[in-house]
């Protein structure tokens, strides 16, 4: 029994290192002999094995989405507001899947983890990947797990092009999909955004090609700018408008570049905050993942025949300040779907955040989301 | 009692009405779908199969629970997201009188539709015009809304709306006048303009889609 932690958070969680032994051909043409994800799981894996759910986590995100890892621990996991007892993702009805993917830093197989081959970090020799191969490398563990087929797959951003990709790739394995603030594929704007970020990282002198890892210095930085771009981009110019407007922490102009306005000293922190837990090479492959997606591709860049594989019930979910992957681009999602002629209900929710309203609890946002999960749990038998 | 035999006790008598017009087995796009009930009934009953247009948050959120599929959307911004002649039916109840241009959306319900169902209160009706007589905007039992706080900002009559079919070339495949219990009567046979209350029209467009 936790103690101190409130009623309707899953309480302390402890993340295990799952071993996935199979060989994975990446879509880059490598092949990776074995590697291991670091999963948290929540709930527990029904009788007929109906009830799993796979979180699928965003640009920056890991496996740590609900709960606490010691009574000390300030926040919770990134999805703490949705993941729990009662909560729209119900742990008392779902078995509840949260990994760090392939090639993350948070203990599955990525840049910073050490090359069995040579006993170094793999750095730039760790293959570049796709959505895809997250879904193969997902699925594989699906079968360590026992999980034949999702009850859901459910991700915002990143995470809701994985559910689509899933939908498209292992058609019979997913249930219900739920997409959530993602786009069907990144406009130039948002490849401009990553390749600015890409470029802070790599013209650090401390990125070293990569292998910053063997001369002992993280290229700061570059990792740092790279976050402070693309916390713009998740802001909605309101929320930047309401939360700093153009506060001073003195109320004098300084007349040099020491940080004068609260919105710098925001973003230093949130620079600074990132670089302490993420790896720079984990940034670029996750930024190259993004561009890279695009379902339609493989299909005459016609998504509604990409969608015509999958079998799932789609729930897409958008909201009204998210520039960074705009309703517009959820309206592309779901206009697809119905070209495709699958199930789908699309909900804008009303909010002011920006790209990173999909993180909280907005009342419509968690009503659209349990209303839609109760009857995912009672179709699955919970 | 207009009401067909198969029609439930449990569905709006206006959608049940709907109901006997839409063939088992088709595929629909219900437009101001409210909570999903028609869609959810034909579903079930009919196995109909499609999608609904809502833009009211909380109606998404009943459809959402209901099961039925919804797309939150505002009906002014057009169908431009559907294909054309990508529905067997496309249905519109009661709210084309609160549309920015009820024309060009029955224009569109007919380029998506191969049939488009339109249904609308009759402002023709004697309660309305002897609201008018008297000089006060109608407050009616099938026109509840007081003239500030209607959403209603283009209604017609049944004159006028089988006037705007032969100005445009919709052709009229059946309709049905009805007074708000849902029956038809022979007062409304007789001067369907003066005693109909709710109109339902099946349209088809100039050039049927084959």
């Amino acid at each position: 029994m936790s103690t101190g932690f409130p009623a309707d958070s899953v309480g302390l969680v402890q993340p295990r290192r799952i071993p996935i032994a199979q060989p994975l051909t990446l879509d880059c043409g490598r092949v990776l002999p074995q590697h291991e994800l670091m999963v948290e799981t929540y709930g527990t894996l029904n009788a007929a094995h109906s009830n799993a759910v796979l979180i699928c986590h965003a640009l920056s995100g890991d496996h740590h989405a609900a709960g606490f890892h010691d009574a000390q621990d300030r926040k919770p996991g990134w999805w703490d507001s949705c993941i729990g007892p009662g909560k729209p993702i119900d742990t008392n009805r779902f078995f509840v899947v949260s990994l760090n993917n392939l090639g993350g830093c948070q203990g599955s197989t990525g840049p910073s983890t050490v090359n069995p081959e040579t006993g170094r970090p793999y750095g730039p020799d760790f293959p570049l990947l796709t959505v895809r191969d997250w879904v193969r490398s997902q699925a594989l563990l699906a079968d360590a797990l026992g999980i034949g087929r999702w009850a859901a797959v459910v991700g915002g951003s990143l995470g809701g092009m994985q559910v689509m990709q899933w939908t498209i790739d292992q058609p019979e394995r997913v249930a219900h999909a739920l997409v959530i603030a993602a786009a069907p594929k990144l406009s130039a704007q948002n490849i401009a955004f990553n390749e600015i970020a890409r470029q802070a990282i790599l013209s650090d002198p401390d990125f070293h090609g990569g292998r910053f890892y063997d001369h002992g210095v993280v290229p700061t930085h570059g990792l740092k700018l790279a976050r402070m771009l693309g916390h713009i981009t998740y802001l909605s110019d309101e929320a930047m408008r309401a939360k700093f407007g153009r506060l001073q922490r003195v109320n004098q102009f300084s007349f040099n570049f020491d940080v004068e306005f609260e919105v710098e000293s925001y973003l230093r922190y949130q620079g600074q905050s990132f670089v302490e837990r993420f790896d720079a090479n984990t940034y670029l492959l996750m930024t190259k993942a993004l561009d890279y997606f695009d379902p339609a591709r493989e299909h005459g860049d016609d998504l509604a025949a990409a969608f015509r594989r999958a079998q799932a019930r789609f729930l897409v979910i958008a909201f009204s300040s998210d520039w960074r992957f705009s309703p517009q681009r959820s309206r592309e999602i779901v206009r697809a779907l119905v070209r495709a002629g699958r199930d789908v209900s699309y909900a804008l929710i009303e909010s002011t955040l920006g790209h990173d309203d999909f993180l909280m609890p907005i009342p419509q946002y968690q009503r659209v989301l349990r209303d839609y999960l109760d009857r995912v749990a009672r179709e699955a038998g919970t | 009692m207009t009401r067909s035999a198969g029609a439930p006790p449990d569905l709006r008598p206006d959608l049940a009405l709907l109901c006997d017009w839409i063939r088992p087995g088709s595929r629909i796009l219900d437009l101001g779908c409210g909570d999903g009930a028609l869609l959810s009934y034909l579903a079930e009953h009919r196995q109909v199969s499609g999608y609904g247009l809502e833009v009211d948050e909380d109606k998404v959120a009943r459809c959402i629970k209901a099961g039925a599929n919804v797309i939150q959307a505002d009906l002014d911004d057009g169908l431009r997201d559907f294909d054309s002649g990508s529905f067997d039916y496309v249905v519109m109840n009661l709210a084309l009188q609160a549309l920015q241009r009820p024309d060009d959306a029955v224009t569109e319900i007919l380029r998506v539709g191969r049939v488009g169902i339109v249904t609308f209160p009759n402002f023709g009706h004697w309660r309305v015009r002897a609201a008018l007589a008297a000089g006060r905007m109608p407050v009616t039992p099938s026109l509840p809304d007081r003239w500030y706080d209607s959403p209603n900002i283009h209604l017609c009559t049944v004159d006028d709306f089988e006037d705007l079919c032969r100005q445009r070339g919709w052709r009229i495949i059946a309709r049905r006048l009805l007074d708000r219990s849902h029956h038809e009567g022979a007062r409304i046979r007789l001067a369907p303009n003066l005693f109909c209350e709710i109109a339902l029209y099946m349209l088809q467009s100039p050039e049927p889609s084959a």
